[in-house]
């Protein structure tokens, strides 16, 4: 097991009180592997990938909570200078905004040798490694793109230079918050297949925060959905497409345009995320779930329902809860998936 | 980037003759030039002949758009003809007097932007603690006190009841260090609150940028980010807020000037507009809008300098 979040919980300071915008966070990633988090805006996936690497703005946001065991050790137990020792070195990051994610007054060479010398490598040896990333990355004149500013470049450009610089010192975990959302169609598919790509060569884990499911389907090997604060669902990404379990889940992909559904209106999830500095006491999805009964709205759902292998956070599952269906109330529905299932050949 | 420069020049003349029109017609708008004549002649009571005398000696006899077309002819050459009140010639004064108005104006930029420089640097790494806190007060306090409190408090505690030195005159040479202190140390105070806020606040809009961010996440340590990241890139509204007061420099500051009695062209110019001397007044004009010209093109060139997304074309 290469990271472990166990039950983490990191909160802002906000004129309404403490906001928990991640809210008892627990997920795995494994050696190699690609893990998805998914979520709405405002589901607290961006916090969960920053209180990785302990870079939660500061001094409103603090990490409450909980266990990031990396290898192993907790992360947590780190100094702020032990802790930047591990930042673009074994774990590295890249943002959703490649446009303001570098520092437009130096040149595109030395912010990304600046990487490799923070880490202890020398002047020649970084210069060497940084052209040969950019080459890697598929910038076409390299050498002329060291000398090169920020703002003479391209998103997509921009966008390879800020995984050439996360990759420099070969991490084995690669957060990705969004990394595609700021750029066009073809650019994302161009460096979805880039990151993967990369991947392969050098082994290194994935950690991919976005609220496509598209791309979810490509990359992710595991899932997890985040909402309000909370892990609703886990589960590899294959299972996950042929069979969601809870509604939030559902209502994700039925909001999807669909060959089966041609025709009808996309479906909508109404309403909003509850606000962070009062979460509901019951499940935090029950306002706006159209399976709900009287215990959704009074007791807390569990992620680890009795009698499911697969751990979901809702009711419907747990046949400890009084009041519940005694089937899933979905069967009659259509398949929400069968698209993306075939489209991504899971 | 020279033909941008040369653009800019061409640019100042529609400028200057605008501002010598303004004057001459405010100047004249409050005041006349049978006004000036009755404060210059020395009789009591003068005689119109003696009025109309002086107004043909002094040029203002011809209709005001001849004497306008003269005066921006003169004023275009760099000839400012002689003072109205004292017949001294004007250029020479403007030169005798540049250099202790620099000296003192220069003082108290380059000490005023070091001392805010640092502490807003200082504020800004302990943003959101006591350090900052103490920081804001101390500038909100300095902000809150006038000007002219300064002034009269400092040279009565220091010169009057401490007798530290001299209240006020002028000397050249190492003599004039003792005539200096207190000008400068007025000069820099009465600035310091608000540069310090402003550059806490540049420093701090940057901190709040994404690159940090990204700096952050590569590993680099936070005194590198602050000096090599942060700073760069704050450095640059400093840079536009201060490059283009360097040439006005020499101008001196009408108040410090006139209140310690240093022989510079503040205190030049505040004597000619109490002794209603046009031709001062005009010629004064003139060189500070030339100046601030020159001082914004300054700013054009450090910008593009500085900043590689600049590029003057």
């Amino acid at each position: 097991m290469l990271l472990q979040v166990e039950n983490l919980k990191t909160y802002f300071h906000t004129p309404r009180g403490i906001a928990k915008a991640v809210d008892g966070v627990s997920f795995s990633v494994e050696k190699g592997e690609t893990r998805a988090i998914v979520g709405e805006s405002g589901c607290g996936k961006s916090i969960t990938a920053l209180s990785l690497l302990q870079l939660v703005p500061e001094p409103a946001g603090y990490i409450e909570s909980g266990r990031i065991l990396f290898e192993g050790k907790d992360l947590l137990d780190r100094t702020w200078e032990q802790m930047r020792e591990v930042r673009g070195d074994d774990i590295s990051m890249i943002f959703q905004e490649p446009m303001t994610s570098l520092n437009p007054v130096y040149t595109v060479g030395w912010q990304i040798e600046e990487t490799m010398r923070a880490h202890g490598k020398n002047a020649a040896t970084a210069r060497a490694r940084a052209l040969e990333l950019l080459d890697r990355v598929g910038i076409k004149d390299p050498s002329g793109a060291l000398r090169q500013y920020p703002h003479e470049l391209s998103g997509g450009m921009r966008q390879r230079v800020m995984i050439s610089i996360a990759l420099a010192n070969r991490p084995k975990l690669l957060v990705a918050d969004e990394p595609t959302t700021a750029l066009d169609v073809t650019v994302q598919a161009q460096i979805l297949a880039l990151i993967r790509e990369l991947q392969k060569e050098t082994g290194m884990a994935v950690l991919l925060i976005t609220h496509d499911l598209g791309i979810v389907a490509e990359v992710a090997d595991t899932v997890s959905v985040m909402y309000a604060g909370q892990v609703v669902e886990d589960a590899p990404t294959r299972e996950l497409f042929k069979n969601p379990r809870h509604p939030y889940t559902r209502g994700l992909f039925a909001s999807l345009p669909a060959r089966n559904r041609r025709g009808q209106d996309l479906a909508t999830l109404e309403g909003v995320v509850p606000d962070s500095a009062a979460w509901p006491k019951g499940c935090r999805f029950a306002d706006r779930c159209k399976y709900a009964w009287e215990s959704c709205h009074t007791i807390a759902p569990t992620f680890h329902p009795n009698g499911s292998d697969r751990p979901v956070r809702c009711h419907l599952y747990d046949p400890n809860i009084s009041g519940r269906p005694s089937r899933l109330p979905w069967l009659t529905e259509l398949p929400v998936t069968a698209d993306l299932v075939e489209a991504a050949k899971l | 980037m020279l033909s941008y420069i040369l653009r800019r020049i061409l640019y100042a003349i529609p400028i200057l003759l605008g501002v010598l029109f303004v004057t001459h017609f405010l100047f004249f708008g409050i005041s006349s030039p049978e006004v000036i004549a009755r404060r210059n002649l020395s009789t009591r009571n003068p005689k119109p002949e003696q009025i109309k005398q002086w107004l043909t000696d002094h040029g203002y006899d011809k209709p005001a758009s001849e004497q306008l077309k003269r005066s921006t002819i003169d004023m275009m050459s760099f000839n400012f003809g002689k003072s109205d009140t004292t017949g001294e010639d004007i250029w020479s004064r403007i030169k005798q007097g540049a250099l202790p108005s620099l000296i003192v104006g220069g003082l108290v930029f380059l000490i005023g932007l070091a001392i805010a420089l640092l502490t807003a640097i200082i504020a800004a790494y302990f943003r959101g603690t006591y350090v900052d806190a103490f920081i804001t007060f101390f500038c909100v306090v300095l902000m809150s006190v006038v000007y002219i409190v300064y002034v009269i408090g400092l040279q009565f505690v220091l010169g009057k009841l401490l007798r530290l030195g001299p209240i006020s005159g002028w000397d050249t040479g190492l003599g004039m260090l003792k005539f200096l202190a207190l000008p400068v140390v007025i000069g820099v105070i009465s600035g310091l609150g608000a540069d310090i806020r402003l550059y806490r606040t540049f420093l701090l809009d940057e901190t709040n940028q994404d690159y940090v961010r990204t700096a952050r996440a590569k590993g680099v340590a936070e005194q590198w980010i602050l000096f090599r990241h942060v700073l760069k890139n704050a450095l640059m509204p400093v840079i536009t807020s201060t490059v283009a007061a360097i040439p006005t420099l020499i101008l001196g500051s009408l108040v410090l000037e006139s209140f310690f009695g240093i022989p510079g062209l503040g205190n030049y110019l505040v004597d000619a507009i109490n002794g209603q001397d046009f031709s001062v007044v005009r010629a004064m004009v003139f060189l500070g809008t030339l100046l601030t010209i020159v001082g914004l093109i300054f700013t054009d060139i450090a910008y593009a300098l500085v900043d590689p997304r600049v590029r003057l074309e």
